[in-house]
């Protein structure tokens, strides 16, 4: 009689081979799967080992955190000069504001989270009165609490505004003057009546056509010739008329191609209802696409941030332009004290446009959340 | 019972109205600054016209591509400008073109350290003012290298100090002009060869062995030529005289700084345009490549680079135009481009302001508009033709 040999127990599990599961695996996977990304992989930690040292090196363990003047920093193979930043850090933000009127900048930034913060967070409450209180009320309480003039404040000439709150004035100018204007242009553009249509192409295409440079010359040395005899105009607000100029161009074309991407059966059916022109584009249109192109709105925020820089050019104290001129100061002249001063300048404007790309990659997650079936 | 019509309802006479309100007020805008403006001229007794284009400019430019001394006219000095700046542009567009898809390759790139590294790249590189990352070139890199006395040097030929790089220079002995010949026959040959194999590929699906080769005439055919006509080349080291290198070949480093600041921003957002490009590709166009039988490398060269080519290049048109309107930042560091030269000395020596504010502004313009006309022509060539 032969016996069968019938297994009643289960095996144990054991382990897959060494070679298939963690740190290996996952290296053989992405680091080494063939020759010549080995080559890759050897090449980058190569890379990697040239330039991380020095630059943790350079950015803490020789860096200079405290001091009184630059003495400490001009010791030999001293890195960072993080005590030039530390004393100079009111200035960096402020600029030659007068530091007892401080808390104004503080509180007209704090006001305008306030109003600010409640549209970024996706809820339920009613944001249009948060929009209408950014639109209306916060520039004329930021304008009177920033240069005073009124109910007691004494007076701050913009030449003594400075540092990140000049960079921070510019950008939000620029960026609240160009929506409502880039979405004129970009309806013009669209518009059946050939004299608007003709208007709004010239101008869109004049302002992208040229450099922001060339546009703040314009506006510091034509503008003043532009007006009448005995007028003139702030440095600053010049500036600031060029920069939402020049940033509207750019909107209405990112605005445009929100429009573009509207299909044709919501403008007939809106029509259809018998809406005005302006209640059509109003409720139906403009919601859509604006909404479709929050990315592209959000890009031309990034690239108008950076580009407040370029106010220094024409002598005005943005960020950069008073990061750079503290460079000049005696006694913190060292050999790292300008490359310091620069990377805190980049780690700055890097924060904020990080942070607005961020929001912007996570505001399209969640847009795109109510495509998905 | 119908109402009498309006005049207000009929939307063809509103039309009408609203245009030439538009137009009215457009116009006495424009008209109020024009008239503004003359006034304000003839109040500071500046005479308009362009006639000071042709005025001595007395001052020296520090590159100049052509002919200037101190006597040339502010015409020539705007051509120098323009010049600088087309130069900046060209070489930037090519080193950031090179450089933005390899950094876009690489992020897509299967190795992990790899995608890392650009990513970091990129997220860094755009998110920082371009104004700063030049002043940074200029100030704390090139500023901050030892003087001429101290260069740094490579094997004694090519020195790098504060006042720029120096690299020997090469010296043709011989006819120049046979050269330049066979690098156009090298280049007419290459774009034949191409021509034919891919006529005969969409006749016969055959693909012509060594194709891939035929761009390398362009390389060969001059060292051939070089060889046969027993042509000589002389280095020329550049030499310490005085304060400074002689001979050779120089950069200075405004050229330099604003060239590794544009072509290093530029490329991060190339980078970009490359990346979406290639992943808009769908994954079914490769893998019913891989099911006709083809190759790794002919699917990437025959189906999926030119379906993402349609998708990079609108975007890297607008790459290219901003690099070239991003040159004019080199007035912040003094390197004597159209807007340095031309809206900076020049205006402040003559006080033309509108003169000089509306000739740069109109050769961006035309700069903008014509690169637009290029690439657009190039798009129609490459985009796909649908029925």
């Amino acid at each position: 009689m032969s016996e069968s040999f019938v297994r009643t127990n289960h095996a144990p599990e054991r382990m897959p081979p060494n070679a298939h599961i963690g740190v290996v695996r996952w290296m053989r996977e992405n680091l080494f799967s063939s020759w010549f990304n080995a080559c890759l992989t050897i090449f980058s930690i190569v890379l990697l080992f040239l330039t991380l040292p020095p630059l943790l090196d350079w950015a803490i363990f020789s860096a200079v955190f405290s001091g009184e003047d630059g003495a400490a920093c001009r010791v030999d193979g001293a890195g960072a000069c993080w005590a030039f930043v530390e004393a100079k850090f009111g200035q960096f933000l402020f600029g030659r504001y007068p530091a007892e009127e401080r808390w104004r900048v503080l509180l007209t930034l704090f006001l305008g989270v306030a109003g600010l913060a409640p549209l970024l967070i996706p809820s339920e409450f009613p944001k249009k009165w948060f929009v209408a209180y950014l639109l209306v009320p916060f520039p004329l309480l930021a304008f009177v609490f920033l240069s005073g003039g009124l109910f007691g404040l004494a007076t701050v000439e913009t030449s003594d505004w400075g540092g990140l709150m000049v960079t921070l004035v510019v950008a939000v100018t620029g960026i609240a003057a160009s929506l409502p204007l880039g979405v004129l242009l970009a309806l013009g553009r669209q518009s059946d009546m050939p004299v608007v249509r003709i208007l709004c192409v010239v101008f869109i295409e004049f302002w992208r056509g040229v450099p922001l440079i060339t546009v703040l010359f314009m506006s510091s040395v034509m503008l003043p010739l532009f007006l009448p005899e005995g007028m003139s105009f702030d440095k600053l607000l010049r500036a600031l008329i060029g920069v939402a100029l020049f940033s509207s161009a750019y909107m209405a074309e990112v605005v445009r191609g929100g429009l573009a991407a509207v299909p044709a059966g919501q403008y007939e059916a809106a029509k259809a209802l018998g809406l005005t022109y302006w209640q059509s584009m109003g409720r139906i249109v403009l919601p859509q696409a604006l909404k479709t192109v929050i990315p592209g709105i959000v890009n031309n925020f990034i690239g108008l941030f950076k580009d407040t820089t370029l106010v220094l050019i024409i002598g005005l104290f943005d960020l950069l332009g008073i990061v750079q001129s503290n460079f000049t100061d005696p006694t913190w002249s060292s050999p790292q004290t300008a490359t310091t001063g620069y990377v805190f300048a980049a780690f700055v404007f890097w924060i904020f446009c990080f942070g607005m790309s961020r929001y912007s990659v996570y505001m399209e997650r969640r847009l795109d959340a109510g495509e998905q079936r | 019972m119908s109402s009498s019509p309006q005049p207000w309802n009929n939307p063809k006479l509103r039309a009408f109205a609203i245009q030439l309100a538009v137009l009215f007020v457009v116009g006495s805008f424009v008209w109020i600054i024009i008239d503004n403006t003359i006034t304000n001229l003839q109040r500071q007794n500046i005479a308009s016209g362009f006639g000071f284009l042709e005025n001595p400019a007395g001052f020296g430019i520090a590159l100049t591509l052509v002919d200037y001394t101190e006597q040339s006219s502010y015409g020539r000095a705007l051509l120098v400008g323009f010049l600088n700046t087309l130069l900046v542009a060209v070489i930037g567009i090519f080193v950031a073109t090179i450089l933005g898809f390899t950094l876009g390759i690489a992020r897509l790139s299967s190795n992990w350290l790899v995608a890392k590294i650009a990513t970091v790249y990129i997220e860094v590189v755009r998110n920082v003012p371009l104004l700063l990352q030049l002043f940074f070139w200029y100030f704390a890199v090139l500023r901050a290298l030892p003087l001429p006395r101290e260069s740094l040097s490579l094997l004694e030929l090519a020195f790098l100090n504060n006042r720029g790089i120096y690299v020997p220079a090469l010296l043709l002995e011989g006819n120049g002009l046979i050269l330049g010949l066979s690098v156009l026959v090298g280049i007419v040959s290459a774009w034949l060869i191409g021509r034919h194999a891919k006529r005969k590929r969409l006749e016969t699906g055959e693909i012509v062995k060594g194709i891939a080769f035929a761009p390398l005439l362009v390389f060969v055919l001059p060292v051939l030529a070089f060889l046969a006509l027993g042509m000589g080349l002389k280095a020329e080291v550049p030499s310490l005289q005085g304060f400074g290198f002689k001979g050779g070949w120089s950069l200075i480093p405004e050229f330099v700084s604003l060239l590794l600041a544009l072509s290093f921003y530029t490329a991060a957002f190339i980078a970009e345009n490359v990346r979406s490009g290639i992943l808009a590709v769908s994954k079914g166009q490769t893998e019913a490549a891989r099911a006709l039988g083809l190759k790794p490398t002919p699917i990437l060269r025959l189906v999926v680079i030119p379906q993402a080519l349609r998708v990079i290049i609108p975007p890297l048109t607008s790459q290219y135009l901003n690099l070239t309107k991003n040159s004019s930042l080199a007035v912040a560091i003094a390197y004597p481009d159209l807007v340095s030269v031309f809206s900076g000395t020049v205006l402040n020596q003559t006080g033309q302001a509108v003169e000089v504010i509306a000739i740069t502004m109109t050769i961006y313009l035309s700069l903008s508009l014509f690169t637009s006309l290029v690439m657009n022509w190039y798009n129609r060539h490459m985009a796909l033709v649908e029925r």
